[in-house]
């Protein structure tokens, strides 16, 4: 059975439950604001919300794979595409764009020019240092983990197993702000890097 | 054209809330994780009202404001309006809604229910049930609260949950979630805020 051809982003956002902005960006404003009182300081306010930002990626990205009808094999460069297009307007109702491609394709930016997280907010000079949209972060890296590609050609050489050929590993990736508008950038940037991996190494050899 | 996100955003955002303060920060002080939660919920509620009362006059008394939060402010937040409203009218008001949405992905664990009876007399289990998703109230409680607050009423709020759906496929009837505000002078609110379970023991047993 064929699958179904992949929706387009602005079908799914039409099709799924949607709210008032408002909610979502006062919500994560004041979600920040309490963890800089909690935390006080800033670095660890941006790694809680990297670690927040992962585990609603985690969690979203089956909610991504059901509406999307995306096949799961597919590799790193469709793969940023896709989250890109779809999955940022059927959460967001923005879509980004990708650019910045390294030769060896394991490294792109994620670009937003129009982002709801930062409606009508301003960074006090008190906040030096915190990246705001730091969920989002997290949210790219949980999601990509979960997913599936190919094996990227540069890491073939990599290899370690003498058993089956393995082709498909999830993505982990570093995830680092390039850009940021509430800095007096002109958009948010977003890096995003395949880490080097090594498929999993069997601890049997295969029976077949 | 009001800019929208998809809901499960919210609904991410706000379970992210409850699982970093209750199993993260305060892994063993509910109350305090409580007490963050509701505090941004407050700010969120605070803020929320103050854009949707902005072309209109003060409000002339408790009532009114109320009637605001159970129509306009809740279509706002959940495109629908509160379905009951009750009040012993000596400041404590009732506010019910029938198809709670934020709790409407939210079930108890089936093995709580293994005789099929929501009343099962398993004091511990039912506690730890609704501990969990007591968490998960404090959020709305502060919503209310801040909105209130910023129409000039100090006030404590509690919630209560009965029906909740279960996973296992049967016709249940959707969650119903009660608030409960009283209007208190500013000394007590403190107090009251920590001691919910008087705070709604005590409204009910003034109808």
């Amino acid at each position: 059975m064929a699958p179904a051809a992949p929706k387009s982003g602005d079908v799914i956002f039409a099709s799924v439950d949607r709210v008032n902005a408002e909610l979502f960006t006062l919500t994560y404003g004041a979600i920040v604001r309490q963890l800089i009182t909690d935390l006080e300081e800033v670095e660890e306010v941006n790694k809680q919300l990297d670690q927040m930002g992962y585990n609603i990626g985690v969690r979203l990205v089956d909610e991504f794979l059901a509406k999307s009808s995306v096949s799961m094999c597919v590799d790193f460069r469709e793969t940023a595409d896709v989250i890109a297009k779809v999955g940022f307007k059927m959460f967001l109702g923005v879509t980004a764009s990708v650019t910045n491609w390294d030769a060896e394709g394991t490294t792109c930016s994620l670009i937003l020019e129009d982002n709801p997280l930062v409606d009508f907010v301003e960074l006090p000079d008190t906040c030096q240092g915190l990246h705001y949209c730091n969920i989002l972060s997290g949210v790219v890296r949980g999601a990509l983990e979960m997913l599936r590609v190919a094996l990227p050609e540069v890491f073939k050489q990599l290899r370690l197993i003498r058993a089956k050929e393995v082709e498909e590993v999830s993505m982990k990736t570093e995830v680092t702000w390039l850009r940021d508008m509430l800095r007096g950038d002109d958009v948010f940037e977003l890096q995003v890097k395949l880490l080097k991996q090594v498929p999993e190494e069997y601890p049997y050899k295969d029976d077949e | 054209m009001v800019r929208e996100v998809s809901e499960s955003c919210v609904e991410s955002l706000l379970a992210e809330i409850v699982l970093s303060y209750c199993s993260g920060f305060y892994a063993n002080k509910p109350e305090l994780a409580a007490r963050r939660i509701e505090a941004i919920g407050f700010q969120v509620g605070h803020q929320l009202s103050e854009r949707y009362t902005m072309d209109r006059p003060r409000f002339t008394d408790n009532l009114d404001a109320i009637k605001f939060i159970c129509k306009d402010f809740w279509s706002e937040l959940f495109k629908k309006q509160i379905d009951n409203l009750k009040t012993n009218h000596r400041g404590t008001f009732v506010l019910q809604d029938n198809r709670f949405r934020w709790l409407a992905h939210m079930s108890v664990d089936p093995s709580v229910q293994a005789s099929g009876n929501i009343q099962d007399p398993s004091a511990m289990a039912e506690n730890k049930s609704a501990q969990a998703t007591g968490m998960h109230l404090y959020f709305p409680c502060g919503i209310i609260r801040g909105a209130l607050s910023n129409l000039g009423i100090e006030c404590a709020v509690s919630a209560d949950i009965s029906n909740l759906p279960a996973f296992v496929n049967r016709t249940c009837t959707p969650p119903t979630l009660s608030f409960c505000y009283s209007c208190m002078t500013e000394a007590v609110l403190f107090t009251q805020l920590l001691s919910e379970k008087w705070l709604f023991q005590s409204a009910v047993s003034s109808f």
